[in-house]
């Protein structure tokens, strides 16, 4: 993905405006920042707040994982989508954060009523949120709601098949902190967040994740290596200035890797005529017991959730060592507490 | 002063009109010459000084071509149905400050302009307005695509074009049937190319920047299959066929081949397939949404030389305008469709590259031909034709700001953009609906 696109860290942050800088003045007047997307967005933007996510990580191991950095701001989660993981994770990160979190429930919402998603958004705006957290089924819904608000930060918890950046960020820190072939590189808890050489596969439906797309951009950006693995009806039509490989054949690819990401397959996927069968996906893209024999020593493997288990994975390799699935939801709300103070912190010194 | 009104421009403005300054550009060439109009019809070019009553409107044309007026072959008027996004009123006042003296009124309103009734509806809604309408009929009852519409009934009232426009007719069987039905009223078949089952589910076009963008594609193909149908439907059945809003290289190609080969077979492209690209869906503004979509680059020069090589008949708008709430909507979810009347001409003279002539050409007289309204329109300029004038200043620049605009809608996509061409008036059945860029009315 080349630069030239509107998804990126919004405005860019300069290292003098790193995150741990106490400013303290009263900055309601600003215009607000927003975390849309990390398709665009450089190394050291990400690694920042990878560093960031290492600072809240510690919190979060403390008896009171508590901190008053966002007290006394709003925090609102709009989820026009459910996803109960992600806006978990959201709502946690608020509250350790000292925010207020109200949660928008789109099902009762005026949305039904035939107001205009614009009109919502204003309303919302209208009753002092801070930050919106935006999820929804529709590609570029946050950038939309960005270009109408005035004073509110938006933070895209998910938009149609476009992208998820805290999805990403918290992967790639998993990566660095789970992948023994980092930790032998750079030692366990090196804040170099490279990933120069790593190989990374992205195995399954390429076409309709935000996942991948952001996992692309993220993981390319630190340094990685990323091959995109399925059949051409999964992979996007065009793949002109992405910069990945792409495979149809994991199984010539699977020794390989360092990282194997393995996709959500909806099953709906079968009646679009984009597969015969979930029996014919697993024998060819699913990492089933046998196949995932052959990963090599120190490779780990990663998935999304939730994760339908006996087609994309099979239940017994989630349960093995190499599994980090786990560890990539509890880094959740690590990653979205270093995001949501990035991108709306007053100057509160974090570890108070 | 006043005005008596029927269909099809044998309506009248009882009054002196003085066009004075201006180049005469028509079909025939252009001259310097003044042009006087009196009670609906041009009754001298060229010096008029002696002929000129002393109450007639003296219109400055200094600086400016003295044109036809432009002919739209498809807007969408919306009326009935849809009256928060336009009415007839509205989009021929839009279309009269465009340089328009006569549109094509498409069908796809609601209830749909399948029978006599409501393309007398139209009709006569027309007749107030300050531009001609000139309703098409649908092609299958209620643009279902499942059985012919009754075009005889609605060719008696003299309507010329019939489409299902919004959409394709799916079942190639049934649109033999209709070329074949339409070849004997002598009357033309227009296509919204549009492959049904390849576009399904699409937003833009499919390419590189709906992969990047996640957004569902319409691959060109689903417009290039039914162009390919429908040239081999026309050379099967003899009908005249008229290609709407052609927007892929492939298309076009297509077409030039088929005129080669001596089919009867004309299309039209809309302003912006040849000014916009994919890339500005980045925004994910949905005022870029479309059908068809914005293409390529590749196809964007593609069109542009198809215009240039006289591949393309007609520049033709599809003006669709929807009401502010329905575009402040996710992009997958908003309508497709964009505004067009009021900056066709300038983008047409400022993106274009070709001479005034030409880009006339496109936009009145051969549009004119192809909709069967050429005793009425499109020139030329000379005593005893209706008067339908438009008087453009080819030098002006201005800046496109949607909220000036007589649509009641403001999906105007060109925000911002500076276009040099500008109508400074309209003369419609003799009376000057526009002047000094204002619409009168
Ligand atoms: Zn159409």
């Amino acid at each position: 993905m080349t630069g030239a696109t509107p998804a990126q860290l919004e405005p860019t942050p300069s290292p003098s405006s790193a995150p741990s800088s106490s400013g303290g003045s009263n900055e309601t007047d600003r215009a607000p920042r927003h975390f849309l997307g990390v398709t665009g967005s450089q190394g050291g933007e990400l690694r920042d707040l990878l560093r960031l996510s290492d600072r809240f990580g510690e919190v979060n191991r403390r008896p009171i994982p508590k901190v008053p950095a966002l007290r006394g701001k709003t925090v609102v989660n709009m989820f026009f989508e459910d996803s109960t993981r992600t806006r978990l994770s959201f709502d946690t990160a608020a509250r350790r954060l000292s925010a207020d979190v109200v949660t928008f429930s789109a099902a009762t919402s005026s949305l039904n009523k035939g107001e205009s998603l614009r009109d919502t958004v204003e309303t919302v705006e209208s009753l002092g949120a801070d930050a919106v957290v935006v999820r929804h089924s529709s590609s570029g819904v946050p950038w939309q709601i960005a270009s109408w608000v005035k004073r509110t930060s938006v933070i895209n918890a998910g938009d149609g098949w476009h992208e998820h950046p805290t999805q990403a960020l918290l992967d790639c820190y998993t990566i660095a902190r789970s992948s023994p072939v980092l930790a032998e590189r750079f030692g366990p808890d090196s804040d170099a967040f490279d990933f120069e050489g790593l190989k990374v596969g992205i195995v399954g439906d390429i076409s309709h994740s935000r996942v991948a797309r952001s996992n692309v951009a993220a993981m390319t950006a630190l340094g990685a290596s990323v091959t995109l693995v399925g059949p051409p009806t999964l992979l996007p039509s065009c793949l002109d200035g992405w910069p990945v490989e792409v495979s149809n054949d994991l199984d010539g690819l699977i020794g390989d890797l360092d990282v194997c990401y393995l996709l959500r397959l909806q099953r709906e996927r079968t009646t679009e005529a984009l597969l015969p069968t979930l029996r014919e996906y697993r024998a060819l893209y699913g990492l089933s017991a046998k196949r995932a024999d052959r990963l090599k020593d120190g490779a780990i493997v990663m998935h999304p959730g939730p994760a339908n288990l006996g087609v994309e994975i099979d239940a017994d390799v989630t349960r093995r060592p190499c599994s980090v699935i786990s560890a990539q939801v509890t880094n959740g709300v690590s990653v979205r507490m270093a995001v949501l103070y990035y991108f709306l912190g007053s100057g509160v010194d974090l570890v108070n | 002063m006043s005005t008596s009104a029927a269909f099809g421009g044998e309506t009248h403005w009882l009054g002196d009109v003085a066009l004075r300054g201006g180049t005469v550009l028509d079909a025939g060439g252009s001259r310097k010459a003044d042009v006087l109009v009196s009670d609906g019809s041009i009754v001298a070019v060229g010096d008029i000084t002696d002929l000129m009553s002393r109450s007639a409107v003296v219109l400055d044309a200094s600086g400016c071509v003295v044109a036809p007026g432009l002919v739209d072959l498809h807007t969408h008027m919306r009326e009935p149905g849809y009256e928060d996004a336009e009415t007839v009123q509205s989009a021929a006042r839009a279309a009269a400050l465009g340089g328009y003296s006569a549109v094509v009124a498409m069908p796809n309103t609601e209830p749909p302009a399948d029978n006599a009734s409501i393309v007398s509806h139209v009709r006569a809604l027309g007749e107030r307005s300050c531009v001609d309408v000139y309703p098409a009929g649908t092609i299958t009852l209620g643009r279902a695509g499942r059985a012919l519409a009754p075009m005889a009934e609605m060719a008696a009232l003299g309507v010329r074009i019939f489409t299902d426009d919004g959409s394709g007719v799916q079942d190639a069987r049934l649109m033999r049937r209709a070329m074949e039905y339409a070849r004997a009223l002598g009357v033309t078949v227009a296509e919204h190319c549009e492959d049904a089952a390849m576009s399904a589910g699409g937003h833009m076009h499919e390419g590189e920047w709906s992969s990047r963008l996640g957004i569902a594609g319409q691959p060109a193909e689903a417009e290039e299959l039914m162009v390919m149908r429908d040239l081999a439907l026309a050379r099967m059945t003899g009908a005249r066929l008229h290609l709407l809003h052609l927007s892929t290289a492939g298309s076009l190609a297509m077409v030039s081949a088929a005129r080669r080969g001596g089919l009867d077979v004309t299309a039209e492209v809309a302003p912006h397939h040849f000014t916009l690209t994919d890339a500005d869906v980045a925004s994910y503004d949905p005022v870029f949404k479309v059908h068809p979509p914005l293409r390529s680059a590749t196809d964007v020069a593609a069109v542009k030389s198809a215009v240039a090589d006289g591949t393309v008949d007609a520049i033709a708008t599809d003006h669709a305008p929807h009401a502010r709430h329905a575009k402040e909507a996710p992009f997958d979810v908003a309508p497709p469709g964009m505004l067009g009347l009021e900056t066709a001409l300038g983008l047409a003279l400022s993106e274009l590259g070709l001479p005034v002539g030409a880009v006339l050409a496109l936009m009145s007289w051969q549009p004119a031909a192809i909709a069967g309204i050429g005793a009425t329109h499109g020139g030329p300029l000379k005593a005893g034709r209706p008067a339908n004038l438009c008087v453009i200043d080819t030098e002006e620049t201005w800046v496109v700001e949607p909220d000036r605009t007589a649509s009641l809608s403001r999906n105007n996509p060109y925000k911002g953009r500076r276009l040099t061409g500008r109508v400074r008036h309209t003369v419609t059945r003799g009376e000057p609906v526009v002047v000094g860029g204002e619409a009168q009315r």
